[in-house]
């Protein structure tokens, strides 16, 4: 297999590369888009992606709401000191922790949910260039060697800038 | 008049990186001056901690002094953070885009130094940890969870855990354009810390999903984290002035107020000092300058409440107390002062629109209501301690000593150093955030005319 970057400097001619890869019996799910700031989703015709960040938050939630009521009930149990009269378990100053800890358990999963569903740490790196942060638009992809050259043509002619091969 | 530029990215690039890549004689120099404040604040709790509390301007009755008027100061500016970049983002106002990371670091900054003042406050540093997480567990002694001492704790951790990690989310893909732009142990360091980021529609997705669930996440974190300050004072049966229960949302708006003036006061610095004016211009500090009236009338209104439900009560010791605070040298200049810079100077100026895009009058307005702000804490703090109350037999007063006033100007030399370090290290501006904005607001045709995508404010 040969990996292929196809650098863009217009975004015009990025959507044309990406129609016309696809014109080429190249479907939308063969190629991947690199940029150095968000499109909107389709902008160059690319796969929509699908993820379950949402999960994350809640699983969260209830994992910190559940430890916070651990620790609230069982510390408290485990020392039972009368305090002002109040009751041990003593639920209005209970909920503050215990929300803390809720909130604490969602954002944690958020950002674990965060770096999981973004495919990071990508340790596989793949083909890539400094210009994409630089404003260039890159399109890659995986191909047999033999088609390399087709596809090599079909970036050039939609204004690719430059053409990166690698084998792998 | 419509002030937006359209750069190159590799424009954006090299102007927000000018410190991070490069950084002027001036910045080594400040942060040097910076750095001897700071440890000299660190050397001055090094001398209280060897010789106790008795070095401070502390004594009965009054055993709440610049420590914890500190405290709820920093408290409060670390609000600027959650409150642009959170409901900004939620609310998806455009002008938002240079401001969010400052404002965000401003909060991990404000909320690390606010958070050493409880543990220095303490005198024995080390005995907090007692109070704050589980004692012994061979005795089986544990924490006292109907005390402010375990929910501060427990609020501070959640929102400058939450506040960190937004940050860094926020950092990777700028961190990419870094590892991208420099070579050698450097180059290494940043691909480390990108982890690989590419720019996949699929990572930015996600980043743009997560600004907004963690901004919707935080947002609860950050009014519970000044409500429950406000209930350090609130729960304190013995204390007059501290009964009122509105006490957690006039909190909050309070650190509203200041935060937001604070992250105006930065960008303006930010302006100066680094030569962004491409990136912050004057639209930025008109929108922000509405949406600081608007602020610091709900919390004027607060305050309103707050002394009126005093003086409704007609209690002879509440009406005393208020005396104190208004009337009594020397709190009244302090109380005028305190009005005028927080409200009464700042925002007619900021109903003018010539103010509003005067840098130098914005600069000064957003001072003066931290000046006013912290000295709100002040008259909060220390009149109500200073009066005899039923459980407190003495009637003091309280003068801070040259301990605490090192420590309180070390905390300014701090904040504005670490920005300063985080400056050298990381774009204090999101390159990515303007790039979007900036691609977004190109011209679309409508009919014969051409208009930017997304309107900019005018």
């Amino acid at each position: 297999m040969t990996q292929m970057l196809g650098l863009f400097k217009e975004e015009e001619a990025a959507a044309t590369a990406t129609e016309a890869l696809q014109q080429a019996g190249h479907g939308n799910e063969t190629f991947d888009i690199l940029t150095g700031s968000p499109y909107p989703e389709g902008a160059f015709g690319e796969a929509e992606p699908k993820h379950r960040l949402y999960v994350f938050p809640l699983m969260g939630a209830v994992a910190g709401f559940s430890v916070g009521l651990l620790l609230m009930t069982a510390t408290q149990a485990a020392f039972p000191l009368v305090v002002g009269g109040k009751p041990i378990l003593s639920i209005p100053a209970m909920l503050i922790p215990m929300y803390e800890g809720t909130m604490l358990g969602a954002i944690l999963f958020t950002v674990a949910g965060i770096i999981f569903e973004s495919r990071l740490p990508n340790l596989k790196g793949g083909l890539y260039d400094p210009r994409i942060t630089e404003g260039y638009i890159g399109i890659t992809m995986h191909v047999p060697a033999e088609t390399a050259p087709s596809v090599e043509q079909i970036l050039k002619q939609a204004g690719a800038e430059d053409v990166l091969q690698r084998e792998g | 008049m419509q002030q937006r530029v359209t750069l190159p990215h590799r424009q954006i690039n090299a102007d927000l990186l000018n410190v991070t890549l490069k950084a002027p004689l001036w910045w080594w120099i400040t942060v040097g001056i910076l750095g001897i404040f700071v440890l000299l604040a660190f050397l001055s709790v090094s001398f209280m901690v060897n010789k106790g509390l008795g070095v401070t301007g502390l004594n009965r009755p009054v055993m709440w002094g610049f420590f914890i008027v500190d405290f709820v100061f920093w408290i409060g500016i670390s609000h600027a953070g959650v409150m642009l970049s959170a409901i900004l983002r939620l609310s998806k106002a455009e002008w938002r885009r240079p401001a969010t990371r400052a404002a965000e670091v401003l909060t991990v900054l404000s909320l690390l130094w606010a958070a050493l003042h409880p543990v220095v406050h303490a005198g024995r540093l080390w005995r907090v940890l007692y109070w704050a997480f589980p004692y012994d567990f061979s005795r089986g002694l544990w924490i006292n969870v109907r005390s402010p001492l375990v929910w501060d704790p427990s609020a501070i951790f959640t929102y400058l855990t939450g506040s960190t990690l937004f940050v860094i989310v926020a950092l990777i893909p700028d961190l990419a354009v870094l590892r991208d732009r420099t070579t050698g142990l450097r180059h290494q360091i940043y691909s480390l810390m990108a982890m690989g980021w590419r720019g996949t529609p699929r990572q930015w997705k996600l980043q743009i999903v997560a600004g907004f669930l963690l901004s919707a996440l935080l947002l609860p974190v950050f009014v519970s984290v000044h409500s429950i300050v406000s209930w350090d004072f609130a729960v304190a049966i013995s204390v007059e002035a501290w009964h009122v229960t509105i006490f957690a949302p006039y909190f909050v708006i309070g650190a509203v107020h200041s935060g937001v003036s604070a992250v105006v006061t930065m960008m303006i610095l930010m302006r100066w000092l680094f030569g962004w004016h491409a990136y912050i211009r004057e639209e930025h500090m008109d929108a922000l300058g509405k949406l600081l009236i608007v602020i610091a009338t709900a919390w004027l209104y607060f305050f309103f409440l707050e002394f009126s439900f005093a003086l409704f009560s007609q209690e002879s010791q509440e009406i005393a107390l208020r005396e104190l605070q208004v009337f009594t040298w020397p709190w009244w200049p302090l109380f005028v002062v305190f009005i005028i810079a927080s409200y009464l100077f700042p925002v007619p100026m900021w109903l003018s629109r010539r103010v509003r895009r005067n840098w130098v009058l914005m600069f000064i307005t957003s001072l003066t209501v931290n000046v006013g702000m912290w000295l709100e804490r002040l008259i909060i703090v220390i009149p109500g301690l200073a009066r005899k109350t039923p459980f407190n037999f003495d009637w003091g007063s309280y003068s801070p000593s040259i301990i605490e006033i090192t420590i309180l100007v070390g905390g300014f030399a701090f904040v504005f150093m670490a920005l300063l370090l985080f400056a050298k290290v990381f774009p204090l501006i999101p390159l990515f955030d303007i790039k979007e904005g900036q691609t977004l607001s190109e011209d679309i045709k409508i009919g014969r005319r051409s208009v930017p995508a997304l309107r900019v404010e005018e």
